[in-house]
């Protein structure tokens, strides 16, 4: 399967990604691509990680979302899983046999996931979860969550299998990835091994979910780019081949300088991600901020790169199949999940005063 | 960077790292985590940089924390490890 072949305009207006897309990207080897080969994975580097999610994200954010659940949650169990965990859940979560959920955010904890509701309560060798988590990406085809709660009054992750007790609500007719099949999600007294507590209680917040996290923000940095370098292709294209009176749209300078800032802006995003790729491949401290300002500038090239390719489309951006047209859409949404641009900011000056301080210089 | 590392240099590696994540020096023994000084990105950063720093591996095992809520045991911790 390639990307070039996605009907993501149909999946997107019929709100699913067919069944069978799903099994393809798992044959296709997309899920596994960083985790190690022990793990059923392909062990690839960050870099191969995020070209395929710029590939990917140049066409369909929904498929892109797919492999970024997939790979948080995997991230999260190969990082601070147990061995038993790890043999467990990553072989199945690389091939497909498992499609993961990220569960953390809840009607009253958004941006502050530590204000989660879910409890956890341990009995015995079992944990009983209950709550609410909203906007599951997949969260309507999930068959295992990782879900943020509390157990003993400490933020604590623990994976849930779809069952008993689980139940999902879709959510359709959203802004964006309106194939990504969300779903808020109800665990309703669910009962689990206390061997799914994945780290210790006090670290599922800090640790788990912050792995998971980064894992996505990377993939979502790429996935933005791709997005990005995509607007800039079908407005160069559109631009030259649209003509009023014989003059190219791509003729107007105003027109040249609109595509000029849109290619700076989307080499830039592309370059922030390389840089971020290499510093988690050499497992450098400075990795986590550098992957945080990737997915900021990524995002917001993504969000004005299709802002001004719908502008230049005109009403060819503004049909109900227009590809920037869903592009902006989606890179609305990029720049509110993974940590929303505000918060991303917040975190870039935080690493950027410590560096300073670190200097001597403040 | 392995075995023999004196603990006054791992301390003060720390303490510097620690200092400039939470934007004040903590005393070796104060505990950051319960004074809410780290947030999540910081306490990712905070295993990152120890492990890139003095070359160890943190694992689900050493999630504990008494590992990690003060500079103290944080040194300690690093320094069995290393010795490992
Ligand atoms: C399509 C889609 C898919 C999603 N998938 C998932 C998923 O798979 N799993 C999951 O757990 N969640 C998911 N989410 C939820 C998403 O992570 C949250 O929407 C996001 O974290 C923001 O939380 P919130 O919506 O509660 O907004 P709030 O936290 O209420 O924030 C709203 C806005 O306020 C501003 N703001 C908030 N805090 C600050 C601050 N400290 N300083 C400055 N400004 C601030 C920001 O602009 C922010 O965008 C998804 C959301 C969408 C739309």
């Amino acid at each position: 399967m390639r990307p070039a072949e996605f009907d993501a305009a149909g999946w997107d207006e019929g709100g699913a990604l067919p069944a069978e897309v799903r099994d393809a990207v798992a044959r296709a080897g997309w899920f596994g691509v960083d985790l190690p080969t022990e793990h059923g994975g392909r062990g690839g580097s960050q870099a191969e990680l995020g070209e395929l999610c710029a590939e990917i994200g140049a066409v369909c954010s929904s498929v892109r979302a797919l492999v970024t659940v997939q790979g948080m949650v995997s991230a999260a169990i190969a990082r601070w899983g147990t061995d038993e965990q790890r043999s467990t859940w990553l072989p199945a979560l690389a091939a497909g046999e498992h499609l993961a959920g990220f569960a953390a955010t809840e009607s009253g904890a958004g941006t502050e996931l530590s204000a989660v509701d879910t409890r956890f309560e341990r009995t015995g060798g079992e944990i009983t979860v209950t709550g609410e988590k909203r906007w599951v990406t997949f969260g309507q085809e999930a068959t295992v969550f990782l879900v943020l709660g509390k157990l003993d009054g400490r933020l604590a992750a623990v994976l849930v299998e779809k069952g008993a007790g689980v139940s999902t609500d879709p959510v359709r007719g959203q802004l964006g990835l309106r194939a990504a099949m969300v779903a808020h999600v109800r665990f309703d007294g669910v009962r689990v091994p206390v061997g799914n507590l994945v780290a210790s209680p006090g670290f599922g917040l800090s640790h788990v979910i912050a792995t998971a996290l980064d894992h996505g923000r990377f993939t979502v940095a790429w996935g933005c780019a791709g997005m990005a370098a995509a607007c800039v292709a079908d407005v160069a294209d559109h631009t030259v081949r649209r003509r009023q009176d014989a003059v190219p749209l791509a003729a107007h300078q105003l027109v040249r300088s609109m595509l000029a800032r849109m290619a700076v802006d989307a080499t830039a995003a592309r370059e922030l991600c390389l840089s971020a790729a290499r510093a988690r491949d050499a497992g450098e401290p400075g990795a986590v901020a550098g992957t945080v300002m990737a997915k900021y500038a990524a995002a917001r090239a993504a969000a004005s790169a299709s802002q001004d390719a719908v502008q230049l489309l005109g009403s060819a951006g503004c049909a109900s199949d227009s590809r920037v047209g869903r592009f902006f859409r989606d890179a609305k949404v990029m720049q509110i999940i993974e940590g929303s641009d505000q918060v991303s900011e917040l975190h870039i000056a935080d690493h950027l005063l410590r560096e300073h301080r670190v200097g001597g210089k403040a | 960077m392995r075995n023999g590392l004196p603990a006054d240099e791992v301390r003060g590696q720390l303490l510097e790292f620690v200092t400039s994540l939470v934007d004040a020096e903590p005393d070796p023994d104060e505990d950051y985590f319960e004074r809410g000084l780290v947030n999540s990105l910081a306490a990712l950063e905070l295993v990152t940089f120890v492990e890139h720093r003095f070359g160890i591996t943190v694992r689900a095992e050493d999630l504990d924390l008494d590992n990690f809520r003060t500079v103290n045991r944080l040194t300690g911790f690093v320094l069995v490890k290393t010795a490992g």
